[in-house]
């Protein structure tokens, strides 16, 4: 039995997934990615490993992905994330077409092919207007806990329209909004309506195509959801596992790439520009 | 200015050409654009305003720099502003601050097919007062023989710039035709119209002539052949060329190395119509006097017929005005012709806008997915 993998440490929070040859997701993991993120991703990894039970030598490969992939040291190799989410998002919703990722400092839309590959992508610039951080920067502004926002911002009944989309600038627009009387779930539905404004603007880019999966952290938030569904008037695929998408499509990857060198043919695989060196040797 | 530049005018004239957005590019590969950059910042230059304009204006106004020195006062300053209207305001300060006369030329911008006569004989009209200006200036009486000599000269360099750009139609090709063209860029825009720039192509023809006979490229294995759009983040040139190199991609095409002048199509300077053949470069032989639909073809011509596998665009945080509806650019190459394109963002000079991991991220992201539909279709 092969197992394989996925570490992804992203900017806020490290996920870890192992896979088994049967595709089936045998332990997961997630922790704070914090300053040390070597550490991080070992941590994460190692609990994972407890979680499954199994011993070190039975994963075959580890793949890490998201903004810290090369510091996954322990791994065989690197996959972006962008490449990872659609995969992962193909393979927990093969019907999909279009993935939106919000992570803590990135949204991506990706278009996927109908076997999981990126057929294209657009991403937030060197910003982070519009992604998680917009989320809990107006969280912190409202004292409010971040996972309550969503369901509260539901009970708007007049959202405000706010003035920026700037996750700096977006502390002084609601301290604004607060200071004329408007109620918290006003206001929070104006900043989920803002940040689906802006994703839909990226998914444009790239065209829209059903059907849609959300992946990355916040798609635990329903009003970010509902609000996304709205403007695209079709339905968003979410899964319990939206979160670890990118992990599961980075354990895919290792699973494969795994398979494929058993096989003496790690070329194979479908990813073989990463620098294992693997394809190299096997010629 | 580079862009659409008539230095055989002042070639005839032995005066000297000195490029102030070369200058800042120096600068910038150097690394020592920012220090250049906040200095002219602090003089009230906006954040927003060119960084090409900044780094000259923090180079030319101040102290120079350390190890480069300081560009000599110059005896006359010449603005074409050929598809950017910023260099009117750049050139008009660097006048009014070094106190030197300006000669401004008028180069309508091209929004058809091809520039109107009347076009031509009103930058026709403008060269001969620059020649006027000239004579004043140096006290020589204008030679036309000598600008003939200056245009078959330029020429011949143009026929070898055009050469080593078709020689990148073969696989591999022999030379990166974004990164290793730049420095071609040097020759054919700073020392075109002189035997010295017409003997540097005849060696870089024999060179890439040699490179392909023996089936060699700029790095070990050509995987992705592409098409270059935009100009190179300066301050991080070798971080961004290895980010490609890494995947096994090569320029075979690129706009960039055409914004002096637009050879591979076969326009050449005339030494039996000098002036009307400088005039049409300046109009419409150079990337960015034309139409943004008019790059679309220049684009689509190189990936057609130098074989590309995609299209990458780097924008320009600070030039908007070359940058903007590269995002059309990008939709209208992805999704109506079906070339894998892919837009980064940060700046040719301002070492600030530029971050590594996220480049990386992307363009990983870009051959990821070119890599795995390539295997697709193999399976």
């Amino acid at each position: 039995m092969i197992y394989g993998a996925g570490v992804d440490v992203g900017s806020t929070q490290t996920k870890a997934v192992i896979m088994g040859s049967g595709r089936e997701i045998v332990a997961r993991a997630l922790g704070m990615t914090g300053a040390n993120v070597t550490k991080a991703a070992e941590r994460t990894f190692n609990e994972a490993l407890a979680a499954s039970g199994l011993p070190r030598e039975k994963v075959g490969y580890i793949v890490g992905t998201g903004y810290g992939r090369y510091k996954v040291t322990f791994g065989d190799g690197q996959v972006t994330e962008i490449s990872c989410h659609a995969r992962g998002a193909h393979f927990m919703v093969p019907g999909t077409r279009t993935v939106i990722d919000i992570g803590g400092q990135d949204t991506k839309a990706i278009r996927v092919g109908t076997n999981g590959e990126v057929v294209d992508f657009a991403m937030n610039d060197k910003c982070a207007a519009g992604t998680g951080r917009f989320l809990s920067a107006s969280a912190e502004v409202l004292d409010m806990p971040l996972e309550k926002i969503g369901a509260l911002s539901l009970e708007g009944k007049e959202p405000v329209r706010l003035s920026t989309v700037c996750t700096v600038f977006v502390e002084s627009d609601i301290m604004s909004y607060l200071a004329q009387g408007k109620k918290t779930p006003d206001i929070l539905a104006g900043v989920h309506r803002a940040i689906a404004a802006r994703t839909i603007s990226l998914l444009q880019r790239i065209g829209l195509g059903p059907e849609y999966t959300m992946t990355g952290g916040v798609a635990r938030n329903v009003g970010m959801v509902t609000s996304l569904e709205e403007k695209l008037k079709a339905p968003l695929n979410v899964s319990s596992d939206s979160h670890f998408m990118g992990a599961i499509g980075a354990a895919l990857f290792a699973l494969e790439r795994a398979e494929a060198a058993s096989r003496g043919r790690a070329e194979e695989a479908v990813i073989s520009g990463w620098d294992d060196g693997l394809a190299e040797e096997k010629k | 200015m580079i862009s659409g530049n008539c230095v055989e005018i002042l070639r005839a004239f032995d005066i000297e050409p000195a490029f102030p957005e070369v200058n800042a590019l120096q600068l910038a590969i150097r690394k020592q654009s920012l220090p250049l950059i906040l200095k002219a910042e602090e003089m009230g230059y906006s954040s927003d305003n060119c960084a090409y304009v900044k780094a000259d204006a923090g180079f030319t106004f101040g102290e120079g720099a350390p190890g480069v020195g300081k560009i000599p006062k110059p005896s006359l300053i010449v603005c074409n502003f050929v598809g950017c209207n910023v260099y009117i305001k750049w050139f008009e300060h660097c006048a009014e601050f070094l106190n030197v006369p300006l000669t401004m030329l008028d180069v309508p911008f091209v929004r058809g097919d091809r520039p109107t006569d009347g076009d031509v004989r009103y930058v026709v009209a403008q060269l001969k007062k620059l020649i006027s200006d000239c004579e004043k200036l140096t006290g020589k009486k204008f030679d036309i023989d000598r600008l003939r000599e200056i245009c078959r000269l330029s020429a011949k360099a143009e026929d070898g710039w055009q050469r080593c750009k078709d020689l990148c139609k073969n696989t591999p090709a022999p030379m990166d035709a974004y990164f290793d063209a730049i420095n071609l860029m040097g020759p054919i825009n700073v020392l075109r119209g002189t035997q010295d720039a017409v003997d540097f192509f005849d060696v870089a023809v024999k060179e890439y002539e040699g490179l392909v006979k023996d089936k060699k490229g700029p790095i070990p294995q050509e995987k992705f052949r592409m098409v270059v759009e935009g100009p190179p983040p300066y301050p991080f040139y070798r971080q961004f060329r290895d980010l490609f190199a890494s995947w096994g991609a090569v320029a075979v095409q690129s706009t960039y190395s055409t914004v002096g002048g637009i050879w591979e199509f076969g326009f050449r300077h005339d030494p039996k119509n000098p002036l009307e053949s400088i005039a049409q470069q300046m109009l419409m032989e150079n990337l960015c006097n034309r139409s943004l639909l008019d790059r679309y073809k220049q684009i689509r011509r190189y990936v057609e017929d130098w074989k590309a596998d995609a299209l990458v665009i780097h924008s320009v945080k600070s030039c908007r005005l070359f940058s903007a509806g590269q995002g059309d650019m990008r939709d209208y190459f992805a999704n109506e012709l079906g070339v894998p394109t892919l837009l980064v963002e940060s700046d040719l000079e301002d070492p600030r806008y530029y971050a590594q991991a996220m480049m990386k991220n992307r363009i990983d992201a870009f051959f990821e997915s070119l890599e795995h539909r390539r295997l697709m279709r193999r399976a």
